[in-house]
């Protein structure tokens, strides 16, 4: 992260392709019913979490939530221990006790997450708080989805933030859902949710979640000002998840989706666009591309490998870890 | 209900959507359509005080929220706002929520809580478990003409059951159990999916002529204490499965008040069954060992039968038809 430009941007397209390598392949084995917690899909929105994660450095930290296997990957953590926890191993990140909804890695920095929507934004927003009590030169990135600036305590955090200048980047997924619902039944003014913070004074940005590189300019801008006292950052990326909002099957299978609009997403596919650019700047060749999804499929094979081989938790660890 | 009262609403996400809570409301809805139905933004605590104000504007709100766990949210709203208002405004709030107690396949800490205990604690809720189908339709509508705020908790597992359910209009009264299989050997107090464990336990027992009284409680505050009384009376043993974590729950309060009014009649100390006092894994493995099942409660038969009746219980056999988990624990 914060690597030269040439390194960067290859980083960022490996990552992207790691992520919508790892959801294929969770997505196609499901139906082997050995996952057995809700897996929420990210593919389409990888350019988010992969953008923002190279702005950020190894001592920076993240809270996510539930759609979390991007975050995870792109903040660096470890894909064995990912499979595992998806499928219930001892060795899952944490233990098998969280499942797909509740994965973190604290080592990288990603911190933890939360299932219930909106749960992360004010944990995230009094980590700040105590980064910067204590003097800290760390930035906290806390990622949410559009429904969540629907609860209360989004508004709470914003002020909260804004009011003690808090080092936080608020990083708005808006793909217009919640489950199957559209963003217009749910929320008035829905073009303008990154209007809200500019109320408390936060410096706000609408951007095109899917062009990766756009994700981490404007990221790079905000770990800055935070990092100088500056403040908060919310930045919201529009963009599209292609699955169900839980499962393996597209949206469009239930009927709840057009598969015009699923279609027209398809097109707008971060990596795919990310790849052209990339080959038209000469800064990847077709060789190159080739190589890093064989290097990649291997990875992904290994973590699906080592996680069927471990074991699952035994029974004394029912009752761990849960008092200090 | 919406077509006999048509101050009934229903507010909750995805509330114009058929799968929203389990496909329980679609049917509804595309004969009220969103007239009747409102589609919620995710905000539960608003929602709880939108609720409460709509009922005191005269209409009778449905909220339904897909987990008990996202009630936390609301708990404010439900029990500084709602649950007091009668009390200090004389004015009652009839509003409904309905819940449901997510398990298995990895929910995890966040979705599979069962925390009826915590709402029976505040003195102006109800709270409603139905276990079967007939009383899920009854308990509802019950649920909705009580002109209090009731929250009716569904449990996951119940909803692939299959039962008789009368067609029409019916009610099942609020705060009244029921005898679900009388006996004289024990008394089983069995709330919501705990049924369904206590009527398999109570099958392999009949086979060693150990006979089981099972009450369904149905509602839980106000719980129907009178009819468990009446039972230990005359079994003097008392076992209670509940839904949710032994420690600090609803099993704790009827042991207490067993223990309290009926203590005399008690030949053995009473038995709670419960969860272990730790939040839900997520791998299906320590969901096997976190979750009670049938042996667990014969276990804890034997352990408050008299010898010669504990000691039938060491060569019993199981037929596959009537065991679920049963895998013979002796």
């Amino acid at each position: 992260m914060r690597l030269n430009s040439k390194k960067n941007l290859i980083w960022m397209y490996k990552t992207m392709v790691k992520i919508r390598l790892f959801e294929n392949e969770i997505s196609r084995r499901w139906p082997e019913q050995e996952m057995r917690s809700p897996p929420h899909m990210c593919t389409g929105q990888e350019a988010i979490a992969v953008g923002v994660c190279a702005s950020l450095r190894a001592v920076d930290q993240v809270i996510g939530y539930y759609r979390g296997h991007g975050y995870y990957l792109a903040k660096g953590g470890d894909p064995k221990a990912l499979m595992a926890e998806l499928y219930c191993k001892q060795t899952g990140s944490n233990g098998g006790k969280g499942g797909s909804m509740l994965i973190s890695s604290p080592k990288v920095g990603y911190l933890g997450s939360s299932a219930i929507v909106a749960g992360g934004i004010p944990i995230a927003t009094g980590l700040a708080f105590g980064n910067q009590i204590q003097n800290f030169k760390k930035v906290v990135v806390c990622f949410l989805g559009d429904a969540a600036t629907e609860e209360g305590v989004f508004y709470e955090s914003l002020n909260f933030a804004a009011l003690k200048k808090l080092p936080i980047i608020y990083v708005c997924e808006n793909n217009g859902y919640a489950v199957t619902t559209h963003i217009k039944f749910r929320r008035a003014n829905p073009e303008k949710i990154s209007e809200i913070p500019k109320a408390f004074g936060i410096p706000a940005y609408k951007i095109d979640g899917n062009d990766v590189e756009e994700v981490y300019r404007i990221t790079g801008k905000a770990v800055n000002l935070a990092l100088n006292g500056g403040g908060p950052t919310f930045i919201e990326g529009v963009t599209y998840r292609w699955y169900l909002h839980v499962g393996n099957k597209l949206d469009s299978t239930t009927g709840l989706r057009t598969q015009k609009e699923l279609e027209t997403w398809m097109k707008k596919d971060p990596i795919k666009r990310f790849e052209k650019q990339l080959l038209k700047n000469k800064a990847l060749t077709l060789k190159d591309i080739t190589d890093i999804k064989v290097r990649i499929d291997k990875l992904v094979a290994d973590a699906f490998t080592y996680a069927k081989a471990s074991s699952l938790p035994a029974r004394g660890e029912l009752l761990t870890n849960i008092y200090a | 209900m919406m077509g006999k009262d048509g101050k009934v609403i229903v507010m909750g996400q995805s509330a114009e959507q058929p799968e929203a809570m389990f496909g329980t409301i679609y049917p509804a809805y595309k004969r009220f359509s969103h007239k009747r139905f409102f589609e919620m933004p995710l905000s539960e605590a608003g929602i709880t005080g939108w609720g409460t104000g709509a009922a005191l504007s005269g209409l009778k709100p449905v909220m339904t929220h897909h987990r008990d766990d996202f009630l936390l949210l609301a708990l404010d709203q439900m029990a500084n706002h709602a649950a007091k208002w009668s009390y200090i405004h004389r004015n009652p709030v009839n509003w409904t929520i309905r819940a449901i107690i997510g398990r298995g396949w990895g929910q995890g800490p966040q979705h599979s809580q069962s925390l009826q205990a915590i709402f029976a604690h505040f003195p102006g809720l109800k709270v409603v478990m139905p276990a079967t189908p007939c009383d899920a339709k009854g308990l509802l509508i019950s649920a909705i003409l009580d002109p209090n705020p009731v929250i009716v908790i569904e449990h996951r597992r119940l909803y692939d059951t299959i039962g008789n359910v009368p067609a029409g209009f019916y009610k099942v009264p609020l705060g009244k159990a029921k005898v679900v299989r009388k006996g004289s050997d024990l008394t089983m107090v069995a709330i919501s999916e705990m049924l369904l464990e206590a009527g398999i336990a109570a099958k392999v027992l009949h086979n060693v002529e150990i006979e089981v009284e099972i009450i369904d409680p149905r509602t839980i505050q106000p719980l129907d204490k009178n009819t468990i009384l009446k039972s230990v009376e005359k079994t003097g043993r008392l076992i209670i499965c509940d839904t949710g974590c032994k420690d600090f729950g609803v099993s704790a309060e009827i042991a207490a008040s067993v223990a309290e009014d009926a203590f005399g009649y008690l030949k053995s100390p009473i038995k709670r069954i419960g969860l272990p006092f730790g939040p839900t894994p997520a791998s299906y493995q320590l969901e096997n060992y976190y979750y009670p099942g049938v042996a667990d409660i014969i276990k804890a038969v034997a352990e408050i039968l008299p010898k010669d009746q504990a000691g039938k219980l060491r060569n019993l056999t199981a037929s596959e038809a009537e065991m679920s988990k049963f895998i013979g624990i002796f």
